[in-house]
């Protein structure tokens, strides 16, 4: 309403002395909500605090009874039998063999679907070809489990080639079966990082007259190098982590040996069947539980930021 | 017509290459489709299997009857109850947590504070830890210690809940931040405050990603076993949960005591029931790819 004509727009006097207008009055509850907010964000570091402040007593408790060199160094891995004997490399060695197998699995095969995906597939196909790989990430690994200990497992024992066949329970069918349940990470990382390498430099590749083969081995697959890298460290990170499919499938006995073929138990499937078992709060059973799981803990958490930190500091960043 | 002759003979024809070469790119063709084939190979070997042993088995007892010791009348009523149950906690927990954290990171945290970057660090790597780990934790505070909750449905709603937060909260911030600044200018420059903002544009403009996450972080709890295991969660439950504190088993675990059963008709009923949990992640990621499908919008 401007009728004045010597001031073109009359703010009374009250309006503007108050804040109300111009500067916003102070909305209490909307601090209060934010804060709301930030407790959220905040909850995720006390998850982290917790699962650290979880762990430490216990494995604390559990070095005062057992020598620290006698866990990492021990070959003999029976901590809930009389005399207990706290070995550690058992389920290390059995950790390590497991993954093995399924990282000979996942990586070649999944770098290998990446690369198909990102340098033969046509977009279109892409697009359907993706998910559907993606599918086998989503089912659960009691299934996998399942499908490794009564599918997989009988042909290992069938067309294993040398020595007694292994036992239904064997470490190279939870192997093999965590392979496939890896590779579609792998793939699907590792066609992430292909697909961020720019198409100048293929064109470029193919314009001086590369092959396929050429522009894929030697300009898109180095260009995208660290993607490729932290997808196999997140890799190994989830096979060493696994419980299910290793608690179904590869036996539950401690055995320090490379030999695939045989039962086998590992940090993982150890934590899981002692977990099950009714251990007294605050015996050295119970604590083992923690221990292993602080190895566990640390083991993969470095290699998860490790791979983060892979990807964030060594992308090529292209135009 | 010579016009065409012309150009033709002034084009150089390309060296052609070499058959080395040539050979070198066939075999490196049949390398990666036999790559590509392997994961086709495992997932249909894997669904054929399941289906194969377990379909004889599968139909309303899975879902109607309780366990029981004789394979012939068993079924996993309790099972299917006790994972609708956890589930249902998971989600009002995850949820509304995940969302407020996604919100607070991508619209009211300030970018260059270190706590900030630690935070969501932070989150990163949570969504790196092994199930197992939140068994422990579970385990030490919730089933036992501080909380002392016991192996009830509340304690394994929780765990589940702190398992796929970081799921959550991941894919709420790329909904968030794949929402357009004009919305978010245009509505601060109207006057609204910056919690009004979120409320009523950025919210329901993302709500279609988040939505995706939240279901996608749902079938990633549903398949869960072995936190759950390690609170205690029970083999053999004749009954469904009825409260929060009520003990309970979920499918995985059910499939699991089955699968070490040695009599052949538990093994049946374990595939069986690897098919029900199987349709059920179908139903719920064809939902989540029609949500994103119909609703998503291009800016």
């Amino acid at each position: 309403m401007i009728t004045g004509s010597s001031t073109a727009l009359q703010i009374p006097g009250s309006l503007t002395s108050d804040p109300g207008i111009l500067r916003g009055r102070p909305r209490h509850g909307e601090r209060v909500v934010i804060g709301i907010l930030f407790l959220c964000a905040a909850l995720s570091v006390v998850v982290t605090i917790g699962i650290v402040l979880s762990l430490i007593p216990p494995t604390v408790e559990f070095f005062q009874e057992v020598d620290l060199g006698e866990f990492l160094t021990g070959t003999e891995w029976a901590p809930l039998f009389t005399p207990p004997k706290f070995g550690v490399l058992p389920i290390v060695a059995g950790t390590l063999v497991v993954t093995v197998c399924a990282i000979a699995i996942a990586l070649p095969f999944g770098l290998g679907t990446a690369v198909f995906l990102s340098e033969y597939a046509r977009p279109r196909i892409r697009k359907w070809l993706k998910p559907m790989i993606e599918v086998l990430a989503g089912i659960p690994t009691v299934v996998y489990g399942y499908f490794a200990l009564k599918f997989v497992s009988p042909y290992v024992q069938d067309l294993w080639p040398i020595g007694d066949p292994p036992g239904v329970f064997n470490a190279l069918s939870a192997g093999l079966v965590m392979g496939i349940m890896i590779l579609p990470m792998v793939a699907s990382l590792s066609e992430d990082a292909l697909a961020a390498v720019p198409a100048g430099l293929r064109e470029g590749a193919y314009a001086l007259g590369s092959s396929k083969f050429e522009v894929a081995s030697r300009v898109s697959v180095p260009a995208a190098l660290s993607g490729i890298v932290a997808a196999f460290v997140l890799a190994v990170s989830r096979a060493v982590g696994e419980t299910m499919i290793v608690l179904i499938a590869a036996g539950g006995t401690p055995n320090l040996t490379w030999n695939p073929g045989e039962a086998m138990q590992t940090m993982t499937a150890f934590i899981a069947a002692a977990g099950t078992g009714d251990l007294s709060q605050g015996s050295t059973g119970y604590q083992t539980i923690f221990a292993v799981g602080s190895l566990l803990f640390v083991v993969t958490f470095f290699m998860n930021v490790f791979s983060n930190r892979v990807v964030r500091r060594f992308r090529e960043v292209y135009e | 017509m010579s016009l065409l002759e012309a150009d033709a003979a002034a084009v150089t024809p390309l060296p052609r290459q070499s058959t080395g070469k040539r050979l070198a790119d066939r075999a490196f063709w049949v390398v990666l489709f036999v790559s590509f084939g392997v994961a086709v190979v495992g997932l249909v070997a894997l669904l054929w299997y399941v289906f194969d042993t377990g379909w004889p088995a599968f139909g309303g007892r899975l879902w109607r009857r309780f366990p029981s010791l004789d394979p012939e009348i068993a079924g996993a009523r309790s099972a299917v109850f006790g994972t609708i149950w956890v589930l249902g906690i998971t989600a009002a927990l995850a949820v509304p947590i995940g969302i407020g954290a996604a919100v607070y990171l991508e619209e009211f945290a300030s970018h260059d504070r270190w706590y900030t970057r630690w935070i969501a660090l932070n989150i990163q790597n949570l969504a790196g830890v092994p199930s197992i780990v939140y068994g422990i934790l579970g385990l030490a505070f919730i089933a036992r210690g501080p909380l002392g909750l016991g192996p009830t449905v509340l304690t394994g709603g929780m765990i589940l809940a702190l398992l796929v937060l970081p799921i959550v909260i991941i894919a709420s911030r790329e909904a968030i931040r794949a929402v357009p600044p004009s919305i978010r200018d245009g509505s601060l420059a109207l006057g609204a405050t910056r919690l009004q903002t979120v409320r009523r544009q950025l919210l329901p403009a993302a709500i279609p990603g988040i939505a995706t996450g939240v279901i996608l972080a749902l079938s990633r709890a549903i398949g869960e076993a072995a936190p759950l295991i390690m609170i205690g969660a029970f083999t053999y439950v004749p009954f469904n949960p009825t409260r929060l504190d009520s003990k309970f088993t979920v499918l995985p675990i059910q499939i699991f005591d089955w699968i070490g059963r040695p009599q052949e008709g538990f093994t049946q009923l374990a595939a069986a029931a690897c098919i029900l949990l199987l349709i059920i992640l179908l139903f719920m990621n064809a939902l989540a790819i029609w949500l994103r499908n119909r609703y998503q919008q291009r800016w």
